[in-house]
């Protein structure tokens, strides 16, 4: 009982949050309806059992990607009344495609309904294992059957943060930074000279 | 009592939403991109739900790799948008076919 009003409390919350996310005048709005929509699907997670990617999914949506976005939102200036010209002319277009594939995925719905596909029987190699916990079980699998997977994963983060790097960065020209190649290869002997300048003569710099 | 159907469900219409919104933001990238993780989003209660009704944990493993390159992609498309803005102080992207090279 309290299984199921909880998933329909996070199902409708998701709902919601991520039409808001859509529809709202200001994307600062969009960014907190994401952070909204995050959470409520990492209670839905948590509801089948699922709590290392709920918890992945706070962490990382929510501690990262949505705070990322909402630096680069409140970053740019950006005049968002002109960015919304063009939503009320997009809208019916948006509507029927919506519309299209809603009614593709409740037909591929119907058709799991009628027994055409089966959910089948997992081979058990890659089970909960029974008596550990969910994260006790994905970090066996992780680091052992799929460890090329996990590596592969570091490899991607590691490609889009210097990537983002690279793209972001700028050659100041305006700024005098500090060259310590050019300092430490400066020598007393070659910076300053000795001189002996006879009386009213004066000297040459 | 909640079975796999009604996760299938909040996921698709989650998709649907996501799909609504690349359409309807056509010109505010940064609406899009959130677009695009919503999509992502609804893939993953998907993926994890199939996984855990079916008692096979690769769903969920997978699950993690799909967070992994949705947040890759995020940093590097708001990179993109911050250069693009810096050159052309609008992020309205009718005109950014422009962005050769």
């Amino acid at each position: 009982m309290i299984h199921t009003i909880a998933f329909y409390l996070f199902a409708v919350l998701l709902i919601a949050s991520a039409v808001l996310v859509i529809m709202s005048r200001n994307p600062v709005h969009s960014v907190l309806w994401l952070i909204l929509a995050f959470f409520n699907a990492a209670g839905l997670m948590v509801l089948v059992g699922a709590e290392f990617i709920a918890m992945l999914l706070v962490i990382v949506y929510v501690g990262a990607v949505a705070v990322l976005f909402l630096f680069v939102v409140m970053m740019l200036d950006i005049d968002f009344a002109e960015l919304r010209a063009g939503f009320v002319k997009n809208f019916p277009l948006g509507i029927l495609l919506a519309v299209i594939l809603l009614a593709e995925l409740v037909l591929g719905f119907g058709a799991y309904r009628a027994g055409a596909l089966k959910l089948g029987e997992a081979d058990g190699t890659a089970g909960v294992i029974a008596g550990r916990s969910n994260i006790d079980s994905i970090g066996a699998l992780l680091y052992g059957e799929y460890l090329f997977l996990f590596e592969a994963a570091g490899l991607v983060l590691l490609v889009a943060m210097i990537g983002a790097i690279v793209l972001t960065h700028r050659e100041r020209t305006d700024t005098r930074g500090q060259n310590v190649s050019k300092q430490n290869k400066r020598r007393a002997e070659d910076a300053t000279v000795n001189v002996k300048p006879e009386v009213g003569k004066g000297v040459t710099l | 009592m909640i079975g796999i159907e009604h996760y299938v469900v909040v996921s698709s219409i989650l998709f649907v939403l996501g799909v609504l919104g690349i359409f309807l933001n056509r010109k505010n990238v940064i609406v899009i991109l959130m677009a695009i993780e919503l999509i992502l989003l609804s893939v993953n209660i998907n993926l994890v739900a199939f996984s855990a009704f079916l008692g096979d944990l690769v769903g969920q493993v997978f699950a993690m790799f799909v967070l992994t390159v949705a947040a890759g992609e995020a940093a590097i498309g708001l990179a993109i948008l911050v250069i693009y803005f810096r050159g052309r102080g609008t992020i309205a992207v009718d005109d950014i076919h422009r962005m050769r090279g």
